[in-house]
């Protein structure tokens, strides 16, 4: 079993996302919340990191969090699964350990 | 016998600007009586937590950089640095401060505390762990 | 399952302590268990019982206390921490000389060594922060 990583923060402002995707161990979860949902875009100068990050990790984005900022289901990038809470929760019983990038 | 869990603290931010690396080194000084499997990771600007010649005496805050240097001391060995962290900013293992270790089954022998490490190295040491702390 | 959660970031400034209560919310929903909620940095500040948000707004420390209260949470700010920011219980603030102490309910201080025991004790540990 891999861990969870968790990133917060937007990339477009810190560089949580790019530190996330070089150590975060192969087949390992990332789950994006707060103002990291902002990688989860399509058409962005970083969704292509994610749209590569697809084919070796599990990646999630936290619902409610994407509403929050108007960001529709349908901007998202192909291979993202959207949790809610309860999904997040049930994310860190399937992992072995969770890492926040802060 | 209780079970020993892993507990890595990941520092990536710099120390002075922010709370956030004294703070860190106050849960590791705390968490080192619990008897744990402890190591510490520095990432990003975690890495000049670890500069030599820190002085903070014109800036007021304290100055705790002297602190990694007793880790040893709390049998702390394993610390981490990431060595594409320090590429991208110029550093090698040279600009950081020496911390050491007596290694107890060696006569007490001094031991380097630092390890740099490759990305892909620490990616595998993440996500061995039971417990990390993230500052 | 059994979490520890660390709060590292203050109310209203950053969403984390926000995300952190629906997070710790959801998982006692879900029949998880809350070793403890232990706060850290200016996650201290989310203990305050003198913060008075505008009617429209949330109240985040007495969503903290209530839920506390309803599943009988172990809600521990760290001593240090709370110390250096003015978050004194009755106690410190005796022992310290001041007049006033704003511990919210269902808040308690202790020290550091909570925080290292709920990654001990729980199977999962998570830190919401800034």
């Amino acid at each position: 079993m891999t861990i969870l990583h968790i990133i917060n923060k937007s990339p477009f402002e810190k560089n949580s996302l790019d530190t996330c995707l070089r150590l975060a161990k192969r087949g390992s979860a990332i789950l994006l919340i707060e103002d990291g949902i902002y990688a989860a875009q399509k058409n962005t100068a970083v969704g292509n990191k994610l749209a590569a990050a697809a084919a070796t990790h599990s990646l999630y984005a936290l619902a409610p969090d994407l509403d929050a900022r108007g960001i529709g289901k349908d901007k998202i990038i192909d291979g993202i699964s959207l949790v809610d809470y309860d999904g997040f929760v049930q994310l860190t019983t399937e992992t072995s350990g969770v890492q926040s990038w802060l | 016998m209780a079970v020993i869990k892993k507990f890595l603290y990941v520092n990536r931010k710099a120390p002075h600007g922010s709370i956030f690396a004294l703070e860190s080194l106050e849960v590791v000084l705390i968490g080192a009586a619990f008897d744990q499997d402890v190591a510490l990771a520095f990432i990003d600007d975690g890495v000049y937590q670890l500069m030599r010649n820190q002085d903070t005496s014109g800036i007021g805050t304290k100055n705790f950089s002297a602190t990694y240097k007793a880790l040893g001391d709390y049998d702390i060995s394993k610390i981490y640095v990431e060595k594409e962290s320090l590429d991208l900013r110029g550093l090698s293992k040279d600009n950081l401060m020496p911390l050491t270790w007596e290694d107890e089954d060696d006569d007490w022998a001094e031991k380097d505390s630092i390890q740099v490490v490759s990305s892909t190295e620490l990616a595998e040491i993440i996500d061995n762990q039971d417990v990390i702390f993230s500052f | 399952m059994k979490f520890g959660i660390m709060v590292s970031a203050g109310p209203y400034t950053h969403q984390a302590s926000d995300t952190a209560y629906y997070f710790t919310e959801a998982a006692l929903k879900n029949g998880h268990e809350i070793v403890r909620v232990f706060f850290y940095h200016d996650g201290v500040n989310n203990g305050t019982s003198l913060g008075v948000p505008p009617q429209d707004d949330r109240n985040i420390t007495t969503r903290w206390s209530a839920l506390a209260e309803k599943y009988d949470l172990d809600m521990v700010l760290c001593v240090a921490a709370a110390q250096r920011r003015g978050l004194l219980d009755e106690n410190e603030a005796k022992r310290a000389g001041k007049d006033v102490s704003n511990m919210a309910a269902g808040f308690n201080i202790s020290g550091l060594g909570q925080l290292i025991d709920a990654g001990i004790q729980a199977d999962r540990l998570l830190v919401f922060g800034d």
